[in-house]
């Protein structure tokens, strides 16, 4: 399997549309009131060491990321947070296998009520959906993360709308799981690989695993600030990424 | 190979709440009981600690205390029409698994039904006449009363701690409760938890619109408490992450905390973990259980011979074993002939969000499970439904129990689904709005009912149980009418954007709305519209019995874990004082 890093990628293809977005912005408030040993840990970030994605995936999938989440006045995006990262370790793993995911036929499509139908576990549903859109778009002459911001974003809400057919995909089956997926990331545990730095726990005020507020909850109106906190924070500060949770006790 | 044990006087399948209160009454009786739990032992230590617990992608997203679909599915359909597929992936309803069962993920709140819930055809028929509901719509009495039950609700209580502030005593109104409620014979074990700042704000709004505001009942205590069987629990601390988890304080009441170690410390108890029953075994006559059939974890099948069989499972997988072992004869919505898998309901959820400017500070993370402020104005029979087209009702609280942002992130109507519109709306919005819960009742109607799925098997080889439901009309005009109200009470918090979403159909299996599923073994008068007489024993095999949510002839507007408490006490007192002393049935059909 091909590997691509962060670093190579971003060489490879220009820093136009998809540079990683803690490389351009100023911290925010929220960010620069961090502990200085996390805040010095995004530029200690790793970069990415895509393990499920080949090289054409993974330019589609930071881009078509960064749209659903871009970086803004509030604080980086999608891959700031490292969620091509999550889902590339999610996919990877168990979970892309099917883990929880009930895979015994007979198969036929449903009604919206009945929900997700196809025999694809996630990691098929990806890879298939991602070759059927880069067949697309090869035909179409730009490749995804070629296009301007704007196109990118036409491109994504067809896919939602459910206009292109991948290969048997329902183009919004993809689409869902892609978003639904990219919010996890952003919002999940850093210990599953996305939300790098607890950068979406800091950017609406989310204090993460911590889990006393006995002496909080009565003093209403006033705004609780403490530094947010992961599962996997050492005596440091720092996060142990492991993806390879269990989905069960 | 099946190996044959040596019998016992009690099997009970399902070591979860009702298992496990059942289990520890008999076995203290001098009964040899024998527990047999599908899932695996647990406690709150190891199992449950921080920081691993607080967990959401693990426990919410990706369900890790829950019944293990891959092995156990069930099929689902709107219409009888339609061609019923697997529920793939759970997520509207999601039925626990393990040692202490679906209780052990639960929110705490701890209601009663009202007196009128319990003879809702009867009252219904009496306030609004015979024509007024839907013919489609098959309420019927529990064939159990209000006063029957309330000593049994008030051990269950005090089982488990409650905190909360009663409404009435005896007849008598008591301030800071709620006036609605049926009377009660005592004041709650604890007071109530110390309240939000979303419950303060309903608080006063609601008042101020002359409704009854009063603290939601929580089972998530306010103070340290012991209880009746000695075990000691804690004062929660608002952790937020209390529904779909484990708690690791002692503070919410589970099986593991209020009477799990009771019962494993008595020697007339046996728990197997790991035991998937296969069936309820009869003997030739089909009038009579000899014990059940059940293959444990390393695949060896074994018979174990018993007097009396309790079925105690989550609600579906009582309709289920009954329909895999052969007991009742099972409903047909053409001919509207039989009673298993008849009046399978669930809970009409709708919600109202009420969006503050960014001085409104809500810090939504601090919550436990039943921490919230509420009313029951709108509440079942509360209110006149003279004119209205529809019966039963819905509470309205803000009862939010959590800000884990995976799931909670709320933006307001008109929002995009991602993108930098989504981003900013999820950032200015996440701490500065008040979400209602609105948790409306459910009728029983013809067409929605539980059977054998014809295609799609367990891991064992066995049919799925497949549920065909969708939400009467009676439902989503009451959804509709209690919404526009509790849209009101938004407005008069003061906030700059209300926006009421009322449960509309169809049904999906798609989006979580609540794990009330009901009905399907409905308790009753008559062996023709219901499975267990009154004590909840079989109509057709007496030496067994079947307790769960599956009992209920269609859910009331509060969350349905108080009523089982009642009727698990309910039924032992029956089991110990008249079934044991001369087995036999209880009632004649």
């Amino acid at each position: 399997m091909d590997k691509v890093t962060r670093r190579s990628f971003v060489t490879t293809v220009g820093a136009a549309t998809v540079v990683p977005a803690t490389a351009l912005l100023p911290l925010t408030a929220s960010a620069a009131s961090a502990a200085p040993a996390k805040t010095a840990g995004i530029a200690e970030q790793p970069d990415t060491t895509y393990l499920f994605f080949n090289a054409a995936e993974v330019l589609f999938i930071e881009a078509a990321c960064e749209r659903l989440i871009p970086a803004d006045e509030s604080g980086p995006g999608a891959l700031g947070a490292g969620v091509p990262n999550y889902l590339d370790k999610q996919l990877g793993g168990a979970w892309g296998a099917g883990e929880r995911l009930y895979r015994s036929g007979p198969w036929q499509a449903g009604t919206p009520s009945q929900g997700y139908q196809l025999p694809f576990t996630p990691a098929e549903l990806f890879h298939a959906s991602l070759r059927a859109i880069d067949r697309d778009l090869d035909a179409q002459g730009t490749p995804f993360h070629g296009m301007s911001p704007e196109a990118q974003d036409v491109y994504l809400k067809a896919l939602e709308s459910g206009a292109h057919d991948l290969d048997g995909v329902p183009s919004a089956v993809f689409f869902d799981m892609l978003l639904k997926m990219s919010i996890e990331g952003f919002f999940s545990d850093p210990v599953y690989g996305g939300n790098r730095n607890m950068v979406a726990w800091r950017m609406i005020g989310f204090p993460g695993a911590y889990a006393d507020y006995y002496e909080a909850i009565d003093r209403h109106g006033v705004k609780f600030e403490r530094e947010p906190m992961s599962l996997a924070e050492d005596a440091h500060g720092h996060v142990h990424v492991r993806q390879d949770i269990p989905a069960n006790l | 190979m099946v190996q044959r044990l040596k019998e016992v006087d009690v099997v009970v399948i399902g070591v979860g709440m009702v298992g496990s209160i059942v289990a520890k009454e008999l076995a203290a009786a001098g009964y040899k009981v024998v527990g047999l739990e599908r899932g695996q032992t647990r406690f709150t230590v190891p199992e449950f600690q921080s920081p691993a617990i607080h967990d959401e992608l693990r426990f919410d997203i990706r369900k890790a205390l829950m019944q293990d679909n891959t092995r156990e599915p069930v099929t689902f359909r709107n219409q009888g029409s339609q061609v019923a597929l697997p529920v793939r992936r759970w997520e509207s309803f999601l039925p626990g698994t393990g040692l202490g069962g679906s209780m052990v993920h639960w929110n705490g709140q701890t209601y009663r039904f009202q007196a009128n819930d319990f003879q809702l055809a009867t009252r219904t028929r009496e306030r609004y006449g015979k024509g007024f509901l839907d013919p489609d719509v098959t309420i019927q009495d529990w064939g159990v009363t209000y006063d029957d039950l309330e000593p049994h609700y008030d051990r269950f209580e005090y089982l488990l701690g409650t905190s909360g502030k009663a409404g009435n005593i005896k007849g008598q109104i008591q301030a800071g409760g709620d006036p609605h409620e049926s009377p009660r014979s005592r004041e709650y074990p604890t007071p109530p938890q110390k309240e939000h700042f979303q419950g303060a704000m309903f608080r006063k709004a609601a008042s101020s619109l002359g409704y009854h505001p009063f603290p939601q009942p929580s089972s998530n205590l306010s103070q340290p408490y012991t209880n009746p069987e000695g075990m000691k629990l804690n004062a929660c601390v608002f952790c937020g992450f209390c529904e779909r988890y484990a708690c690791e304080h002692y503070a919410k009441s589970v099986p593991q905390t209020m009477i799990l170690p009771v019962l494993l410390a008595n020697p007339n108890f046996e728990l197997r973990t790991g035991c998937q029953v296969q069936r309820i075994n009869l003997d030739s006559t089909k009038k009579h259980a000899t014990g059940v059939t059940y293959i444990d974890a390393v695949g060896r099948e074994f018979e174990q011979p018993a007097s009396l069989v309790i079925t105690s499972t989550f609600a579906i997988n009582n309709i289920r074993m009954l329909l895999l072992s052969g007991i009742g004869k099972p409903y047909d919505p053409a001919t509207g002939q039989g009673v298993v898998g008849r009046n399978y309901a669930y809970q009409t959820m709708s919600t109202v969000a009420s969006f503050f400017d960014e001085d409104v500070i809500i810090n939504p993370f601090m919550a436990s499970g039943a921490s919230g402020t509420l009313i029951n104005d709108f509440a079942g029979d509360n209110f006149d439904h003279s004119g209205l087209g529809f019966i039963g009702g819905a509470f309205i609280g803000a009862v939010n129990t959590n800000g884990r942002p995976i799931q909670y992130h709320p933006v307001p109507p008109g929002t995009p689904n991602w993108g930098k519109g989504w981003k900013q709306a999820v950032v200015k919005h996440y701490n500065h709005t008040i979400m209602f819960s609105l948790h409306g009742s459910s009728v029983s109607q013809r067409r929605n009912y539980c059977d054998l799925d014809p295609t799609y098997k367990d891991a064992w080889g066995q049919p799925v149980l497949r549920i065909t439901f969708d939400f009467p009309p009676n439902d989503i005009k009451m959804a509709a009418h209690v919404t526009a109200k509790a849209v009101e009470i938004g407005k008069a918090m003061g906030a700059k954007q209300v926006a009421g979403n009322p449960r509309k159909g169809p049904y999906t299996v798609t989006q979580y709305q609540t794990t009330h599923n009901t009905g399907g073994t409905v308790m009753g008068d008559s062996p023709k519209t219901s499975v267990v007489n009154r004590y909840l024993q079989s109509w057709d095999v007496p030496n067994v019995f079947v307790i769960g949510a599956s009992n209920y002839p269609q859910n009331a507007s509060w969350n349905p874990t108080g009523t089982l408490g009642a009727l698990t006490y309910w039924a032992i007192d029956a089991l110990k004082n008249k079934y044991l002393k001369n087995p036999g049935r209880l009632v004649s059909a």
